[in-house]
């Protein structure tokens, strides 16, 4: 008998507030973005694949102080020094290694001349193992740039200490 | 002689094909109704919103491969899909699906066959679906099939009491078995007294129609009774060794089946293909049964999208302890006034 008058209850009190939960949800709009469809914009901070800065001349920031490489936690950054022609030092080879890269940002941090950032670009993924090997020519931003930056530079303007005699 | 014979074979043809469409769409529908339930987007990428889902999951199911256990009964294995299939389709040989009318000079009736014991045939056939699923758990030789089977059988036995019993109100009131002259009386004006509403056996049986409701959902294996196939603890249930073609028999027949309780239902309680303005236009009665249909479909979908599954001693107590005697109950009051 309890029972029954238990079921009852819940038939006519309980379960229609049930239903009407189910039927608010299914007025709402779907939370889901279809991914490779539409892309939803990263957030100003994300942390995604490197990139390389150059000045509004077109001259590479990078000078290849080896600052990055020492920041990096999972010593992922390779560089090999060379200087031009005006004595200015600039990065022969700079490689990273995005199989071993763990996105932490400190190499950004470290840099003194905001040469290299962490980008929005997530979808890199290859059956290539060599194409996560990130050479310059790949992480340098096009010189006239395509697209605004994402991040604010200070320097606007290269810094000259001295010159070197010829 | 030969015309009837035509006709008849043209009704089959189409009602089998509508049937099987309406199965293939009712997944559609329940994965869409329940996504959306869940603020998700449910099937959208196979042809306009999704609407090619079921032909591509067809496809899919017919070019799977067959995986026979080891450890079967070759035979009871091959014969338990179609055995939990057929009955589910030949329900609809007794279910009115919309008015009589002409058809080039001829009489053209919408019933495959008007059976003057139609409400006992529908019982008697939804009830044969069960040994599909019994011998589709023995034969399979897993553990997870034989629970599936025997918490199946119990259960729809069970429920099968209160289904029954359950209409035996209707019944009385009507007296007729026949599903074409019970929408016929639910065409008259309500108790025949009140003449803006139709005599629908849900207004004279409010009782009758919700516990036929909750039967028809624990007969037809759906959330929340769901026990055969409690994804968490049995895999899937009697079908967890079929695949291919063979689990997909199952799978329509558990939504020709849920479609045939809804027809059923709709039949018996909600006056069948009756509806407004069907003097004018007679074919309206077939969009009329349709949409009653539809409204039961969705409302099976609903529940699954609410309600958790029950715990099986619950349905077990559920079933024998209140469906039972309210279902008791319900037939002897209906008597009782009838009788006055």
């Amino acid at each position: 008998m309890n029972e029954i008058v238990r079921a009852i209850g819940n038939v006519f009190l309980k379960m229609p507030k049930g239903f009407v939960v189910t039927l608010r949800h299914f007025f709402k709009k779907p939370v889901t973005i279809e991914y490779p469809k539409k892309k939803k914009p990263m957030a100003p901070r994300y942390k995604g694949r490197h990139y390389l800065e150059r000045y509004d001349d077109g001259t590479e920031r990078c000078v290849c102080c080896g600052l990055c490489a020492a920041a990096c936690p999972s010593d992922c950054i390779y560089m090999e020094p060379e200087e031009n022609e005006k004595g200015e030092r600039f990065a022969k080879v700079y490689e990273i290694n995005q199989i071993r890269c763990i996105y932490c940002g400190f190499c950004e941090e470290a840099c003194p001349e905001e040469a290299i950032f962490l980008g929005h670009e997530y979808e890199f993924s290859s059956p290539d193992l060599n194409s996560f090997i990130m050479t310059k020519d790949k992480m340098l931003v096009a010189h006239p740039r395509k697209e605004n930056p994402f991040k604010k530079l200070i320097r606007k303007a290269r810094k000259v200490y001295g010159t070197v005699d010829k | 002689m030969l015309e009837m014979i035509l006709f008849a074979s043209i009704k089959v043809v189409v009602v089998v094909a509508a049937v099987l469409t309406g199965c293939a769409y009712s997944t559609l529908l329940e994965r869409k109704v329940v996504g959306h339930m869940q603020h998700r987007m449910g099937p959208n990428t196979a042809g306009p919103y999704g609407l090619l889902t079921p032909l591509a999951d067809g496809l899919k199911l017919i070019f799977k491969e067959e995986i026979k256990p080891a450890n079967i009964e070759p035979i009871t294995y091959m014969l338990a899909p179609m055995i939990s299939f057929v009955p589910a389709i030949l329900t609809f040989a007794v279910i009115p699906f919309g008015k009589d009318n002409t058809f080039f000079g001829h009489d053209f009736t919408l019933v495959l066959s008007d059976l003057n014991v139609g409400v006992l045939f529908v019982f008697a056939v939804t009830s044969l679906g069960i040994y599909g699923i019994v011998l589709a758990g023995w034969s399979s030789g897993s553990k997870y099939s034989i629970m599936g089977a025997v918490r199946s059988s119990a259960q729809m036995i069970s429920y099968e009491v209160g289904y029954g019993l359950s209409i035996v109100g209707v019944l009385i009131i009507a007296n007729t078995l026949s599903l074409r002259e019970l929408v016929e009386l639910q065409m008259l004006p309500l108790w025949g007294t009140v003449s803006f509403l139709p005599n629908w056996f849900i207004f004279s049986q409010p009782l009758g129609f919700i516990l036929f409701l909750t039967c028809a959902i624990a007969e037809t294996n759906r959330a929340p009774f769901d026990m055969p196939e409690a994804e968490s603890e049995l895999v899937a249930g009697y079908h967890t060794e079929y695949s291919s073609m063979k689990f997909s028999m199952f799978f329509i027949a558990e939504y020709a089946n849920m479609i045939a309780v809804s027809a059923v239902g709709a039949t018996i309680f909600l006056g069948g293909w009756h509806g407004p303005f069907l003097d004018t236009m007679p074919m309206l009665s077939v969009l009329y049964f349709v949409l009653k249909v539809f409204c039961f479909m969705f409302f099976y979908i609903w529940l699954r999208a609410t309600f958790p599954r029950f715990r099986y001693d619950q349905l077990m107590a559920f079933g024998w302890k209140v469906l039972f005697p309210l279902a008791l109950l319900n037939t002897i009051v209906t008597a009782f006034f009838v009788i006055l």
